[in-house]
């Protein structure tokens, strides 16, 4: 089967545990106000990709990626079910551990594609309804389904919030999203992840006005404080 | 004998076997760091000297140099960094940084650099190596061939080791401390008349030469070992003396030579079984077993050699290539790691980070992943340790092999190399298209070939008159090797490092590359794109048109990283069919430390695109910027280079990565280096240098280097003090690929 992809990252370091291949799905039905990927919303200059393939240059750096394994990224990895189903099956075949990085907002297949995956990398956009639909654009319900699902599954699960001066910077945020995300199971890690400038030159590029226009990015001191926060007990 | 109270095993009593000592007596450490001290006070007195003393050094050029003596084991009195605080004692001349000149090498170089520095030798001595004797110098030039003499004018050979020392040989340090002189003296001499029992022909009659100068030089050794106070007639009693007696041996190959490259060998673990040894008879605690290693390493950091300010462009930093080899493995399954393995490279944090002793790790992914991650933590923090497979070394070296210079194994005390330099292999390739005329020159420096005159290059044509040049150039690069090393042997023996190995021991010679990434990338852009090249009214290619893309070394690409395989087998090919001097057996290695820069000054434009004098990528590197797959693609070009049997003495890649990029905490940053050295070093990889740093910090350095003093980066196969390196050095480095650039 044949997917759309943004790019290949064969030493992903960051997005899972150990060396792993990050393929950068196409597609996105969220507009987060933070995003750095803005080329992976829409399905515009996709690269095709048929899952052997991915297997094949996996197989091929294996040695590599004996700690780590492969993270399907994007866009929303959620997005193209089957294809990422069918990936995630034939990987688990060659013993390659398996991780989707996600927003937890899809189109279905959820119990099937999480029976092949061993980490699911979660991010969380904001906490209200009313927060959430701000920052993303987007019912939180889609996300709710998906997380309801997920715990079902038993996977092992990572959360990642990205925290934006001005939004959520504030001990208080950090205060609600630990009480908040006592409801996902099997949470062995949370990670803050800094806001960052990164993306202005793509939105640029794409002739899309930069939506956080005159936010500074996020100070790695202040950062800390709040990891702090959000970690003790 | 008491002092070998303690000590298992019997073969290594009954013959000089320092590593079946090693085998019996050591013990592994498979713990993480948390034992490790920080330095003594005498420690920190003894570096703030030191310190002090560099950036007068730095300043000056070089702090002194002595004038009235020259290089010899016992010709120099005592030096002391602080003689109160000296834990080990030894310096190369009466004084910290005073410098040694070594005519035997050649006058030229000697007076150059003297001259370089507002010195000038004394009379007397000029007199006896330009009326007296003759040097290295002196006998290469008047054996050299034309064309030896026109490749070399021509930069077509380089750095040839033929008005300088040799190096590259290392002695077998460990065996003073293990057994002491006398009986070293007396193994000697009981070869020495084994040999009376062989055909006297011409390499026995040598050998017996040289074997009565090794013992000659052994009693220097213990002469210069008393000056200082210390009996060495007999073996080490305890950790102090082990490492006293080892540095004794190693002080006097530094005195005697000023081979570029100067290594110790292999002996963290072989010291730890004295310091195990002590502290289980409670004669030693760990801040004791820290300070006798940190001063052991201040020693082997305050090393020199007088160069030539030419000398300082081709290799910067005023390296002196102190390798040491740390971990590795047993057949067995154990590791050789000690405590001591962390010791040393504690020493990095006691003292600062340096690029002395050049710390190199023998890595195996079944190394204790304690150790691995402990190697990984001092990476990212010091960019001051390098990588290699032991792996692929082991088979052919056994588990008692060192690293010389950067990447050349060899069996500690059973082989020795003869160090040959390199040669330009993207200047023999414009050779071919230019009828064997320089691009830079306009001189016929090759006979015997026509200039293509084709408008289009022709990639069967070109491949055809590129294997008949190789095969030339091939054969005046081993003429000139073998003038130079019987002209060494003859003129600059290193008796007393020779004598701190078997009598007969094994030769390797060293053959080298240069260019390599550019001629790669150079024939496939003639393979599946169109050059065509551009030609001066002489009809020499002085520029290249590319039309089309082609695929590029270091994207796992094997179109064209097939290209690198043929090549480097060929040249080998090549030069195996010449016999070398004393037997030796050819090796050959990719690796250029940080001349690549001076090499791509002097080769015109090349048809992979690259322009006249732009720098050639390090070692075997992909070129800058070229290797755009990502950074596993890079490595598993470089990967596809076959050590076994072809480039056996080194394939060196170095490697940047930012620290974001490897990962979000410290942890995980260490542990994702111990993946990507393992996961490169599966492939059947030979050499890793790894800095995990920023390039806004390089180019703050560069703007402000007041701000990092300290600063160290790996280069090829060593490590240097970033502000030591050239502007054009620097801006190299700078332009090199950084992975994990967001």
């Amino acid at each position: 089967m044949t997917g759309y992809i943004n790019s290949i990252e064969t030493m992903g370091l960051v997005d899972g545990p150990g060396i792993r291949m990050v393929v950068f799905m196409k597609g996105c039905p969220l507009r987060c106000l933070f995003c750095h990927n803005p080329e992976t919303w829409t399905m515009a200059e996709a690269k095709e990709i048929t899952s052997d393939e991915i297997v094949k240059d996996l197989a091929n750096n294996a040695t590599y990626y004996d700690n780590g394994g492969v993270t399907f990224s994007g866009g929303e990895p959620l997005m193209q079910p089957e294809f990422l189903l069918e990936c995630l099956k034939k990987i688990k075949e060659i013993g390659i551990h398996t991780a989707i990085d996600t927003s937890g907002v899809g189109v279905g297949l959820y119990k099937e594609i999480l029976e092949y995956t061993d980490l699911v990398i979660l991010d969380i956009k904001a906490i209200t309804e009313a927060d959430y639909e701000k920052m993303t654009g987007h019912k939180i319900d889609t996300f709710n389904e998906f997380v309801k699902v997920l715990n079902e599954s038993g996977k092992k699960v990572w959360l990642r919030q990205v925290v934006v001066p001005t939004i959520n910077d504030n001990p208080e945020y950090m205060h609600d999203l630990k009480e908040y995300i006592k409801q996902i199971k099997n949470v062995e890690k949370v990670e803050l992840l800094p806001y960052h400038l990164y993306g202005v030159d793509k939105y640029k590029e794409l002739n899309i006005p930069y939506p956080l226009e005159g936010i500074p990015p996020m100070n790695e001191t202040k950062l800390d404080e709040l990891e702090r926060i959000l970690k003790e007990e | 004998m008491e002092a070998w109270n303690d000590f298992k095993g019997e073969t290594w009593k009954k013959e000089i076997n320092v590593f079946d000592f090693i085998k019996e007596n050591y013990t592994e450490y498979t713990g993480d760091d948390s034992f490790l001290v920080g330095p003594t006070e005498k420690t920190l007195r003894v570096l703030k000297i030191c310190e002090d003393k560099a950036k007068i050094e730095l300043e000056k050029g070089i702090y002194d140099v002595e004038t009235n003596i020259v290089s010899g084991i016992n010709n120099f009195k005592p030096g002391y960094i602080s003689e109160d605080d000296d834990v080990i004692v030894g310096l190369q001349t009466d004084e910290l940084f005073k410098r040694i000149v070594n005519p035997y090498g050649g006058m030229r170089m000697v007076e150059q650099a003297l001259a370089a520095y507002g010195y000038e030798l004394n009379p007397d001595v000029k007199k006896h190596f330009t009326t007296y004797r003759r040097t290295h110098n002196d006998g290469v030039f008047s054996a050299y061939t034309t064309d030896i003499r026109k490749a070399r004018h021509a930069g077509l050979l380089t750095g040839l080791p033929d008005a300088y020392g040799r190096g590259r040989i290392i002695g077998d340090y460990r065996r003073i401390a293990l057994y002491g002189i006398d009986y070293l003296i007396e193994k000697k001499k009981e070869d020495l008349l084994l040999l009376e029992q062989r055909t006297l022909d011409e390499y026995t009659i040598r050998l017996r030469e040289e074997v009565s100068m090794q013992i000659d030089a052994l009693g220097e050794i213990k002469k210069m070992a008393a000056s200082y106070g210390f009996d060495i007639s007999n073996p080490a009693t305890n950790a102090k003396e082990a490492i006293q007696w080892l540095y004794f041996g190693y002080l006097a190959a530094i005195k005697e030579n000023n081979g570029a490259a100067m290594s110790l060998g292999r002996t963290s673990t072989f010291i730890d079984i004295y310091i195990e040894r002590d502290l289980k008879n409670g004669v030693l605690t760990e801040t004791d077993a820290q300070e006798l290693i940190d001063q052991f390493i201040i020693k082997l950091r305050v090393a020199r050699h007088l160069r030539t300010p030419d000398y300082n462009e081709l290799f910067a930093g005023d390296p002196t290539w102190v390798t040491e080899s740390i971990g590795g493995m047993l057949e067995d399954g154990h590791s050789l790691v000690t405590k001591s393995s962390f010791r040393y490279l504690h020493t990095l944090i006691n003292l600062d980070s340096s690029p002395e002793p050049n710390l190199t790790i023998l890595w195996s992914d079944r190394l204790p992943h304690n150790f691995k991650k402990y190697c990984a933590k001092i990476s990212a923090k010091t960019d001051s340790i390098q990588y290699e497979n032991d792996e692929v070394m082991r088979p052919l070296h056994g588990s008692d092999y060192a690293i010389a210079c950067c990447v050349s194994a060899m069996t500690v005390g059973k082989q020795m190399q003869f160090f040959g330099a390199r040669c330009n292999l993207a200047k023999a390739l414009l050779y071919s298209i230019n009828g064997g005329v320089d691009e830079m020159k306009g001189e016929l420096i090759v006979d015997g070939f026509d200039k293509m005159t084709d408008e289009v290059l022709d990639y069967d044509k070109v491949m055809s008159v590129y294997d008949r040049m190789l095969e030339v150039v091939a054969k005046t690069y081993v003429d000139a090797m073998n003038i130079i090393h019987f002209m060494h042997d003859k003129y600059a023996y290193e008796a007393g490092q020779m004598a701190l190995h078997d009598t007969d021991p094994e030769k390797l010679m060293a053959f080298g590359v240069a260019g390599l990434s550019v001629v790669i990338d150079s024939l496939s852009a003639i393979k599946y794109a169109k050059v065509k090249p551009i030609r001066n009214e002489e009809g020499i290619a002085i520029d290249f048109e590319i039309e089309g893309d082609f695929p590029k070394y270091g994207n796992d690409d094997n179109r064209v990283d097939e290209i690198g395989v043929d090549l480097v087998k060929r040249f080998y090919d090549k030069l195996c069919k010449y016999p070398l001097y004393k037997g030796a057996k050819h090796t050959l290695s990719v690796l250029t430390i940080t001349s690549n820069v001076v090499y791509g000054k002097k080769t015109g434009a090349t048809p992979d695109g690259r322009g006249a004098g732009v720098p050639f990528a390090p070692g075997a590197n992909p070129m800058h910027g070229r290797d755009a797959s990502g950074a596993i693609a890079s490595l598993n070009s470089v990967a596809k280079i076959p050590y076994a049997h072809v480039c056996e003495d080194g394939i060196s890649n170095t490697f940047s990565i930012v620290p974001n990029a490897l990962g979000n905490d410290d942890e995980t940053r260490y542990e994702n280096l111990v993946n990507l050295m393992d996961g490169y070093f599966k492939r059947g990889a030979q050499h890793l240098n790894v800095n995990v740093l920023n390039r806004d910090t390089l180019i703050d350095a560069m703007d402000h280097p007041d701000k990092y003093p300290t600063l160290t980066i790996r280069v090829s196969g060593y490590a240097v003090r970033f502000n030591r390196l050239s502007k054009e050095q620097q801006l190299e480095v700078i332009n090199r690929t950084f992975h994990g650039n967001i």
